[in-house]
C-alpha cells in the first residue's frame, strides 16, 4: 500500500503547487466561453455542494471520457495530474442563466469518484451508464449497477482499448425466464 | 425571470430516499428470488410484475420492473438497454461530416435536434459562425419538427389511454410535416439535413406556400383535439391528479422539458439561454400548475401552438443568402466547381475521404428538444474524428421519474405516466 500513499501524497504536492487562477477552491479553466473546475475526486463532494448552495440548481450531465490514446490534453490546468479516465459533470444555474463543468481526474487503474446522488438524485442512472460503458466506480451510489448492458456482460466497451466488434453478441438463455 | 423564487418549490425529500424509495434497486437475479418467494396469499399481496418490453404502451422497448400489492404498484425500475447500439462508440470512428448520420438515429421522433446540437458543437470547437439564413432555416425545421414530435405525443398518448382514434388523427397531422420534411430534405425521418456548417441544402422553390399550408391546417385540427381530448371528462379523469410531482422533486431529479415545466416551473431554454436566433422571435413558454399528467399532455398541445406562433414569425423574417458558411474546409466545394478548379476537386476529395481537422478541446452545446435539455459534449483530440461524443438525452434522464410518478397509483395509471414521460427509447438507449 506504500505504493498508492505515495502517489497520493504526490497529487497532494501537485495541488498545493497550484498557484493559477481557482474558483470554489479549486483550479479553474476557461472552454468556448463555459467554466471548467478541476477538482481533485476527494475535493468533488465539497465543490459541488458549494455550488448547490450558489444556486446551481441541477445535475444537467454525468459522464467520462478515457484519454488513454489521446496525444495530451493542452487545456487542464497546469500543475495537475492527468489522468487516463475523466469524469465530466455538467450543473446548471437557472437564476443566472450559467452552466459550469467539473473534470474530475477519475485515476487511471480503478477510476473512483464519489457518487452525487445525495446532493442530486438524478445523477444515478447517469453514474450507472458511466460505470457500465467506462468501469468508472461511483463511491456510495445506491444501485451500483449496469444499466445498458445486460448484467452479466464483460468488460467496459466505451474505453479505448475495447475495439469495435470485438466481442460476440452474448445470448444469455439461463436468465431468461419471463 | 419569475424563476421559481417566488414559487413554493415543495419538499423533494422523496426523491433523496435511499431506503424505502419508490425505485425498486434490484437485478434480474433478485428479481427472480423475490418472485419465487411470493406467495399470492399474503396479507398484503406483494408480488413482482414484469411489463415489457414488447408492450403496446411502453413506446418501443421499455421493461419495468413492478412491485405490486394488488393493483397497486409500490416501487418500479425501468429497464433499459434493449436498443443500445453503442452510438456513442461509433461515432468515434465516424468524421464530424458523417456524425449528424449517426446521431439522427437517436431521437427517431425529432431528428433533426440531435443534428442541430452535434452540429452546433462541432461549429463551437471550430469557432465558425453559420449565415444567417442557415440559423433560421435550422430554426424553422426544428419548429416544424417540434410540431410533428408533440402531434406524434398527441397519437400515442390518446391511444395510450383508449381514445384510439386519437393515434390516426394524430399521425394524419404528423404526415403533413413529414411531407415538407421530405421535400426539404429528401426524407421523412433521419434527415441528416443540418450539418456542420450549416444545412445540406437550401429550401426548395415553393417552400412558403407550404409552411403556409401547414399553418392553415394544423390549428383547426388542434381545436379538434380540444374537443376531443382536452374538455372531455372522461380524457381528464385519467390524467387529473396522476403522476404528480412537485418543481423540487423534478429539479432533483434533473428532469428537463415539459415534465419541469407541468411543475409550474419556468424554464426554458429557447427563453433563458437562447441559442440560434430565439432572441428575435416573440414566444411564451406553456407551464402547468399541478405537475400531473395532464399538465404535461396540456403543454405538449399548447407548445404545438407556441411553434406555429415562431414558425409563422420565420416566415416574416427568413433572411437571403448562404445556406452554409464558405469555408473550403469545412464545406464542400459546389459540383460545378469541382470540374473548372484542381483546389476544389482536392478539397472535396479530401473532405469525403478524411474528413475535416476540427481544433484539440472540449464542448458542450445544450438545445431545447421536445423532451428536454438535449446536450451534446465532444472531446477533440485535433483530428477528424471526434475523440468522444457524448449525447445527453433528455428521454434518458427524464425516464428516472417514472418510479417517483407511478408511487401508489394503479397499474393503469402506471400507462397514464409513461406516455406523459414520452420516452424515445432510441435516445434512451442509444
Amino acid at each position: 500500500m506504500t505504493e498508492t500513499e505515495e502517489s497520493n501524497e504526490e497529487v497532494e504536492e501537485k495541488t498545493e503547487e497550484y498557484s493559477g487562477p481557482t474558483s470554489y477552491g479549486v483550479p479553474v479553466t476557461e472552454s468556448h466561453d463555459q467554466v471548467v473546475l478541476h477538482p481533485a475526486p476527494a475535493q468533488l463532494l465539497e465543490t459541488v455542494t458549494l455550488l448547490k448552495e450558489d444556486g446551481f440548481c441541477m445535475a444537467i450531465d454525468v459522464t467520462a471520457v478515457d484519454y488513454l490514446t489521446h496525444p495530451g490534453r493542452k487545456d487542464l490546468p497546469e500543475g495537475l495530474n492527468p489522468e487516463r479516465f475523466e469524469v465530466v459533470v455538467s450543473l446548471i444555474n437557472h437564476d443566472q442563466g450559467k452552466r459550469v463543468r467539473l473534470r474530475v481526474q477519475a485515476g487511471t487503474d480503478n477510476p473512483t469518484v464519489p457518487s452525487l446522488f445525495d446532493l442530486f438524485p438524478g445523477t444515478e442512472a447517469m453514474e450507472r451508464e458511466a460505470w457500465d460503458l467506462f468501469g468508472v466506480v461511483f463511491e456510495g451510489h445506491p444501485d451500483h449497477s449496469r444499466i445498458l448492458l445486460p448484467d452479466n456482460w464483460e468488460g467496459h466497451p466505451l474505453r479505448k482499448d475495447h475495439e469495435v466488434g470485438r466481442i460476440p453478441v452474448q445470448f444469455s438463455p439461463e436468465v431468461g425466464r419471463h | 425571470m419569475t424563476n421559481g423564487k417566488e414559487l413554493l418549490l415543495g419538499e423533494p425529500e422523496r426523491v433523496f430516499r435511499r431506503e424505502e424509495s419508490p425505485v425498486l434497486r434490484l437485478n434480474e437475479e433478485e428479481a427472480n428470488a423475490a418472485i419465487d418467494e411470493t406467495d399470492a396469499l399474503d396479507d398484503d399481496h406483494r408480488m413482482i410484475l414484469n411489463m415489457g418490453p414488447s408492450h403496446p404502451s411502453t413506446h418501443g422497448v421499455l421493461r419495468l420492473m413492478l412491485e405490486m400489492s394488488g393493483e397497486t404498484i409500490l416501487r418500479s425500475k425501468p429497464v433499459i438497454g434493449y436498443l443500445h447500439t453503442g452510438m456513442e462508440k461509433t461515432a468515434e470512428g465516424l468524421s464530424y461530416l458523417q456524425g449528424a448520420t449517426n446521431v439522427t438515429r437517436m431521437d427517431y421522433a425529432a431528428p433533426l435536434f440531435s443534428e442541430l446540437v452535434f452540429s452546433l458543437t462541432t461549429e463551437k470547437l471550430l469557432n465558425i459562425d453559420v449565415p444567417p439564413r442557415a440559423t433560421w432555416i435550422r430554426m424553422l425545421m426544428c419548429e416544424l419538427n417540434r410540431v410533428s414530435s408533440h402531434l406524434l405525443f398527441q397519437a400515442t398518448n390518446g391511444m395510450d389511454l383508449g381514445a384510439v382514434s386519437m393515434m390516426i388523427y394524430g399521425w394524419r397531422e404528423r404526415e403533413e410535416v413529414l411531407r415538407f420534411f421530405e421535400k426539404v430534405t429528401g426524407l421523412r425521418m433521419n434527415h441528416n439535413y443540418i450539418r456542420p456548417g450549416g444545412v445540406a441544402a437550401d429550401l426548395p422553390e415553393g417552400w412558403r406556400e407550404d409552411v403556409k399550408k401547414l399553418l392553415e391546417i394544423i390549428p383547426p385540427r388542434l381545436e379538434e383535439y380540444d374537443t376531443l381530448q382536452t374538455n372531455q371528462p372522461i380524457f381528464r379523469e385519467r390524467l387529473q391528479g396522476v403522476g404528480v410531482m412537485n418543481p423540487a422533486e423534478a429539479l432533483a431529479l434533473s428532469a428537463t422539458g415539459p415534465i419541469l415545466r407541468s411543475t409550474g416551473y419556468v424554464w426554458d431554454l429557447r427563453r433563458h439561454m437562447p441559442y440560434l436566433a430565439y432572441d428575435e422571435v416573440d414566444f411564451d413558454v406553456v407551464v402547468g400548475t399541478y405537475g400531473d399528467c395532464f399538465d404535461r399532455f396540456a403543454i405538449r398541445l399548447n407548445e404545438i401552438r407556441e411553434s406555429l406562433k415562431i414558425i409563422e414569425q420565420i416566415l416574416e423574417l427568413m433572411p437571403e443568402g448562404d445556406y452554409r458558411i464558405q469555408n473550403k474546409k469545412v464545406t464542400p466545394p459546389p459540383r460545378a466547381r469541382i470540374d473548372e478548379s484542381m483546389e476544389a476537386l482536392i478539397h472535396h476529395f479530401k473532405i469525403f475521404t478524411e474528413g475535416f481537422h476540427v481544433p484539440e478541446g472540449e464542448a458542450y452545446v445544450a438545445v431545447e428538444s421536445p423532451r428536454g435539455e438535449l446536450g451534446c459534449y465532444i472531446v477533440s483530440d485535433g483530428g477528424p474524428n471526434p475523440y468522444r461524443m457524448h449525447i445527453r438525452g433528455p428521454s434518458f434522464v427524464n425516464l428516472q421519474t417514472l418510479p417517483h410518478l407511478m408511487e401508489g397509483g394503479l397499474i393503469a395509471d402506471g400507462v397514464a405516466v409513461i406516455s406523459s414521460v414520452d420516452p424515445i427509447m432510441g435516445e434512451v438507449d442509444r
